[in-house]
């Protein structure tokens, strides 16, 4: 009791110091303001991406591709295989009888983006009716659905928001036609919502595609995927790959959550590192600043101890400061910031960064832990000073 | 009389390097409970390595060092901060007060140290402060304090846990004849009113006629004994 006492004693003494040596204190300040800043930016838009495409898809749906294939581009399926996979067993059936079953293919286009002006890739998606069905999130917005046999196509929203031209009444050059936007479509916010849908038929003989890229199926319930899948995958007529659809959509962002994950280590190894030496800096330099006043306090009788807690904790409290002002900040810029990246086959997927509570705090616990070994080795060293010799500083 | 600090055969040997100091060879001295006594002798001479060995911030080389009872020279240096706590009060030439601490916060330092209450720290910083003709001035910086005011402060310091001994190393060297006076004119009176045991490091020989006894240095040995007036 005594002991926290005194340390606290101590600490404030130190922290009412800090305004006469503010420069040296602003080192630790930023130094912990930034990393933590860059640390859970970088992080938060990995959250982000990941929880785009988590939303996206359902467990009770399964999306088959050609074996081989690990994205819809680079499937291909005729109609006839397609018939066999709907009548595979676990098929919902629709009301009227028929399997819930979209065949769908999946395209590129270049649009200009809106925020550089140069071409990037939108996913063009073309989708019968019961793609619809079987996905209830998807929900025309504004304007219409378009009709079947018209070149007509909808945008997702994010779509709309990425790339310059797909307002409604735009006239869109896809591959050689000409199509028209006739309404804006919302799916939950998921990675549909950065693509362009177009009816499957008109597709099919505008691009002189006869078969789909992928099909869809909604199954009775989750838990007949694994009948449906063995049936398919033990088909001597078919090769194909079956997953359930929420697996297939977070395996495509494994690759980039990746990516990210190597690069906040690096990054934050590197930015740790540097603020672990400037906050030894600061503190060797405030323990040197107050070699005399330490001494005198050791003369009195505070002990060693309370000297090296109260300058870790000291060192803890200025580190903690900064990495407060750094979550706050990259809340306050980042959380929200929708950005596109390349996603499945190259295609652009908008998502927004995600500031998490998990994130902030890991952001203040990294601030501590650089506070506490910038504080610690300065602390040692106040604590081991002479005093009769420390004191002669005077 | 009772013998409250008695040395034996003490020597401190600096070693830097290959080169060894030899500060203090072979010195005894004993000091009486009540005693006012001034520390003399020229620059270099081992007064202050004398008073820290004294006063329990340092260690010697060799010898014994008794003080009230207790040998001191072989305590760790945890224990030696304990028991500086609880039996020294320590003056020094340039104040040595926290500056971003007011004067009854400074006093109470050492009370910190100690198991009182609040409400009894409160009391004694403020007798103390009393004691050395402060209490208007308790809620001052240093800052805001003359050289003269401030060792008040620090002297408010060293008596306020009550201390066995106070050890002063040139109290008076940075302050002015008179203010220098009043200063030692207070020693004076925590000695003959308070009984306080004194040792002074000083090098003016009009601060150590405030003593009751006076003892010279010269290159790490006593050179005369005896009494100043
Ligand atoms: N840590 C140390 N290492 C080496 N030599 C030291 C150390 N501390 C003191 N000395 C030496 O010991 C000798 C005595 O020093 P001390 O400070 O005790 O003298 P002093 O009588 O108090 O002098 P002054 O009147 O100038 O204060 C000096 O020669 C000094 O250089
Ligand atoms: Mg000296």
């Amino acid at each position: 009791m005594k002991f926290l006492a005194q340390m606290f004693k101590l600490i404030s003494i130190n922290l009412k110091s800090v305004p006469a040596r503010w420069g040296a204190t602003l080192v630790i300040v930023v130094g912990l303001a930034g990393v933590v800043g860059v640390v859970t930016a970088l992080q938060s838009m990995s959250a982000g991406m990941v929880a785009t495409l988590r939303a996206t898809g359902s467990a009770d749906r399964a999306i088959v591709l050609r074996g081989g294939s690990n994205s819809e581009l680079s499937s291909f399926f005729t109609r006839d295989q397609a018939i066999v996979i709907e009548q595979a067993p676990g098929v919902a059936k629709g009301e009227d009888g028929k399997p819930l079953a979209s065949g769908e293919l999946s395209l590129i286009a270049e649009r200009p983006l809106r925020r550089s002006n140069t071409d990037s890739n939108v996913s063009l998606r073309g989708i019968g009716p019961a793609g619809f069905t079987i996905r209830p999130e998807l929900q025309i917005v504004e304007g219409r659905s378009f009709k079947p046999g018209l070149q007509e196509l909808i945008v997702g929203l994010k779509a709309r928001e990425q790339f310059i031209g797909l307002d409604i009444g735009s006239a869109v050059q896809i591959r050689g036609s000409l199509w028209t936007v006739v309404g804006v479509f919302a799916s939950n916010g998921d990675a549909h919502e950065s693509e362009v849908l177009v009816d499957i038929e008109t597709a099919q003989s505008a691009f002189r595609r006869n078969g789909y890229s992928s099909l869809l199926v909604k199954l009775d319930d989750p838990s007949a995927f694994q009948a449906f899948k063995d049936s398919l995958t033990t088909d001597p007529r078919l090769q194909v790959d079956v997953q359930n659809e929420v697996e297939y959509f977070s395996s495509q962002s494994r690759s980039f959550t990746k990516t990210i994950g190597v690069l906040v280590s690096v990054v934050g190894v590197i930015m740790g590192l540097g603020a672990i030496f400037a906050a030894l800096n600061t503190m060797y330099s405030a323990v040197a600043a107050r070699t005399v006043e330490i001494a005198t306090l050791r003369a009195l009788g505070f002990g060693g101890g309370v000297v090296i807690a109260a300058t870790v904790m000291e060192a803890m409290v200025l580190a903690l400061i900064g990495g407060l002002i750094g979550a706050v900040g990259a809340y306050a810029f980042f959380n929200g910031y929708t950005v596109s990246t390349l996603g499945a086959g190259f295609t652009q997927v908008a998502f927004s960064f995600r500031v998490t509570p998990t994130l902030l705090i890991n952001g203040l616990v990294l601030s501590l832990f650089v506070g506490f070994l910038g504080g610690f080795f300065p602390a040692l060293r106040a604590a081991r000073m002479q005093i009769a010799v420390a004191l002669r500083a005077a | 009389m009772t013998t409250l600090v008695s040395i034996r055969g003490v020597a401190k040997r600096y070693t830097r390097g290959k080169q060894t100091v030899d500060v203090l060879q072979a010195l005894d001295l004993d000091i009486a409970s009540g005693d006012f006594l001034a520390l003399m002798g020229p620059s270099g001479s081992g007064k202050t390595t004398l008073l820290n060995l004294i006063g329990g911030l340092d260690k010697p080389s060799a010898g014994e060092i008794v003080v009230d009872g207790k040998r001191i020279d072989q305590l760790s240096s945890g224990q030696l901060a304990k028991w500086r706590a609880r039996h020294v009060g320590f003056v020094f030439q340039f104040y040595n007060l926290l500056p971003v601490l007011s004067a009854e916060a400074n006093v109470e330092l050492p009370l910190l140290l100690t198991s009182l209450s609040k409400a009894q720290r409160k009391k004694n910083v403020a007798a103390a402060l009393a004691v050395v003709g402060l209490a208007d001035r308790a809620t001052h910086k240093p800052s805001e304090l003359s050289g003269g005011q401030q060792q008040r402060v620090a002297i408010a310091r060293a008596l306020v846990a009550d201390p066995t001994l106070l050890v002063c190393d040139e109290p008076t060297g940075d302050l002015d004849r008179k203010t220098a006076d009043e200063i030692l004119t207070l020693l004076q009176q925590l000695n003959r009113n308070h009984g306080k045991t004194i040792v002074m490091v000083t090098h003016d020989a009009k601060a150590a006629e405030y003593a009751t006894h006076r003892l010279d240095m010269d290159k790490g040995a006593l050179v005369t004994s005896g009494d100043s007036h």
